[in-house]
């Protein structure tokens, strides 16, 4: 299953890389190709049936990198071929300093946009910045030992796992919210992320609000007690986890899925202990109150949604790109957020993609790319 | 001389127009001159630019990280052994002590050092004195090559195979016997010091195995042949005679081994366990000063990015420190290996 995962990034890498090769020494042997970087063929918005061409830069986050490289190959291969996408996963902090710098097409993170940020970007470009989520991907956790699936935690019982107050999994905690399962005696042995992460801060931010006996506050990385141990990355953590008799860590959804690891179900809002599936995750979103400039953390969710979850923002301008570049942003964006191809990739992969209600009100933010000129 | 000259430029009747003269080989014409200058300052820059990376390295380096050590107080900086990342893109919110760094990069380079410094005098003896020809061959070729892997390899090698297969089980059966021992008790986790200092050690052995070797080569034969005149069995002569006589030697190669286990960044980052803080244990899941510097960077916020500089600043210092301790210990042993010598 990650041997297919891997390869279809590497393919699409590959791929986009030939493409980009066949459209610059296209020149000679196909003289009727665009020339890269040409304006659209007719100069209005894009219309289905529209051709356009050229290339589109983005950078930031890592954590949608798998996605965003196949819809790159899937668009360029069958939607728009004259179009490349690239996509440089640089990391969410960069995502945002990239395109504050205006030195990307479009920016990407897994944090969104405050409103000091907004009004930098404002003052620097002269008109507003539009932010959109388009991916989501619930935080699981994981555990290295096949008889611990589905056992049931609640935020506090994560806390406490996490702070080493609850160190063995007979802890009464934990058997009150499992009364039917067969405790084993074994002592915890906490993974969390070493590096700087956005599966952290989505993690640490749940508990933060969630759970009131969590202390370590909330971020990309926190202070983590004496005797837990750090994994480099999801490999690092699943590593942890399956190397460690007694590991439990916290992992991208997408990697749990493709890994196939025993995880839990966690309690919501409303009192249900839920799996982390990817339905679990797109109703987790079209549960919660999200306002309309998209500046939401993914909390307090209720239903049938599963409460830990982040999301992936998408930064563009409502000014200043030239009319093809705005033409082809506003055809890829639409393409990847509201087309059912898109929406496949991505559930492949293991990644939430935008449910019914969300995929509408982003549609109109599309629509306002370089609405300004 | 002139009858002598004239059979030898028979030949050339018009060279009497204008008289030979024989350049010296040595001595260089217009142009060469020049080019003997450009060269002199050839020489000149090259040995500048390695003095001018290092200062903009040094000073862009403690620039950056200035406004850190103004707020955390430097001493507290590097003493403090609170690390709490702040996320704030204007100021510092965060608290900033890289102590469990220093020590985790302190601990993890002295336990490379204590593995690989007797294994790489063994592997060296063994290849100078010991070894058949090809013998002699083949190890030299296959130490150099474990010079040459890459340290990520060491890492992922560390992580898959290495210490879920042989270290691991290796260190809780250690724990299990000696845990009532203060460096050995604790929980056994797959990541921690002992595991990122063994790997460590590995990759340094090369180092000190090449250039130990190449110093007990240099044993004067004599001094070698002198001792077995007198009766000492092998085993003493290599003690007695080629031990000493390399002592300089094999310290400046620990140095060497010792300077790459400090600054070793991937394979460590991977093995040593990540948690931001510090303990006697062995089995410890710590932190290096280089490894949280690569593991955190891409997602810090500008504040904690100007921290991380700070820690390189830090890095910096405590490899200085590292290398002046080590050169008063071989200054001191000289001097008393020296008095051996005589007597």
């Amino acid at each position: 299953m990650r041997i297919t995962r891997q390869s279809s990034i590497v393919t699409a890498l590959v791929a986009s890389s030939a493409l980009v090769l066949t459209a610059c020494g296209g020149d000679g042997d196909l003289p009727d190709a665009p020339a890269p970087g040409a304006t659209a063929t007719d100069d209005g918005d894009a219309a289905d049936g529209d051709q356009l061409s050229g290339a589109l830069d983005g950078a930031g986050a890592t954590f949608p990198n798998p996605v965003f490289q196949d819809w790159a190959f899937e668009y360029s291969g069958s939607v728009q071929p004259g179009v490349s996408i690239n996509y440089q996963g640089i990391g969410s902090g960069g995502g945002i300093e990239q395109f504050l710098l205006q030195t990307v097409d479009f920016g990407s993170s897994e944090r969104y946009l405050r409103d000091e940020d907004l009004d930098e970007a404002a003052e620097a470009r002269g008109c507003e910045a539009i932010q959109f989520p388009v991916l989501f991907g619930a935080v699981t956790i994981a555990f290295g030992d096949e008889q611990l699936a589905d056992l049931v935690l609640d935020a506090e019982a994560i806390a406490g796992i996490f702070q080493r107050d609850i160190t063995n999994y007979n802890d009464p905690a934990i058997a009150e919210l499992n009364p039917d399962m067969d405790l084993p005696d074994m002592e915890i042995i906490p993974v969390h992320r070493s590096d700087g992460s956005g599966t952290t801060s989505v993690f640490t931010t749940y508990l933060d609000h969630t759970a009131e006996n969590w202390e370590l506050g909330a971020g990309t990385e926190v202070q983590w007690p004496a005797d837990t141990i750090g994994g480099q990355g999801n490999e690092g953590v699943t590593q942890g986890i399956q190397q460690n008799a007694g590991g439990v860590g916290y992992v991208n959804q997408a990697y749990a899925l493709v890994e196939d690891l025993p995880t839990a179900r966690v309690i919501n809002d409303d009192g249900n202990a839920v799996s982390a599936t990817l339905e679990a995750t797109t109703e987790a979103l079209e549960v919660l109150d999200i306002p309309d400039n998209f500046q939401f953390d993914i909390l307090d969710v209720a239903g049938e949604g599963f409460p830990i979850a982040g999301a992936n923002w998408i930064f563009v301008w409502e000014c200043g790109y030239d009319e093809n570049t705005g033409a082809m942003l506003r055809d890829y964006w639409t393409w990847a957020t509201q087309s059912d191809e898109a929406r496949d990739l991505a559930e492949e992969l293991g990644y939430a993609p935008l449910g019914e209600g969300l995929r509408a009100r982003v549609a109109e933010s599309i629509d306002r790319i370089n609405s300004q000129g | 001389m002139s009858s002598s000259a004239s059979p030898g430029t028979g030949p050339s009747a018009g060279a009497s127009t204008t008289p030979v003269e024989e350049p010296s080989a040595l001595r260089s014409r217009g142009a060469a001159r020049y080019s003997d200058r450009a060269f002199t300052i050839m020489l000149w820059a090259a040995g500048a630019t390695v003095l001018l990376v290092l200062g903009a390295m040094v000073v862009r380096t403690v620039s950056d990280a200035l406004p850190v050590f103004q707020y955390q107080g430097f001493f507290s900086f590097v003493f403090g052994t609170e690390w709490h990342a702040g996320f704030s893109r204007q100021e510092f919110t965060g608290t900033y002590g890289a102590w469990p760094f220093v020590w985790g990069t302190i601990y993890t380079s002295l336990i490379a050092v204590g593995i690989a410094l007797p294994m790489s005098i063994g592997v060296a003896l063994f290849i100078n004195f010991y070894a058949a020809s090809r013998v002699r061959q083949l190890m030299s070729y296959s130490v150099e090559i474990l010079a040459a892997v890459p340290s990520i390899i060491f890492g992922l090698w560390g992580l898959l195979w290495f210490v879920p297969t042989v270290l691991h089980p290796f260190s809780i059966w250690l724990n299990s016997v000696l845990g009532f021992l203060p460096f050995f008790g604790g929980s056994v986790p797959n990541v921690n010091y002992f595991h990122a200092g063994v790997v460590l050690g590995i990759m340094i052995l090369p180092i000190i195995t090449a250039v130990t070797r190449e110093v007990m080569a240099t044993t004067p034969v004599d001094e070698v042949q002198a001792a077995y005149g007198l009766g000492a069995t092998k085993s003493e002569v290599l003690r007695k005679v080629v031990l000493p006589r390399s002592f300089g030697g094999i310290v400046g190669a620990t140095m060497l081994g010792l300077g790459r286990a400090l600054g070793e960044t991937i394979a460590v980052l991977m093995l040593v366990g990540g948690s931001q803080r510090f303990d006697t244990r062995l089995f410890f899941a710590g932190d290096t000063l280089a490894a949280h510097i690569a593991a955190t960077f891409q997602d810090a916020s500008p504040e904690t990015l100007v921290a991380l500089m700070g820690i390189g600043v830090v890095l910096f210092i405590v490899t200085m420190v590292v290398n002046i301790v080590a050169r008063l210990i071989v200054w001191r042993f000289a001097k008393t290996a020296g008095a051996g010598d005589a007597l």
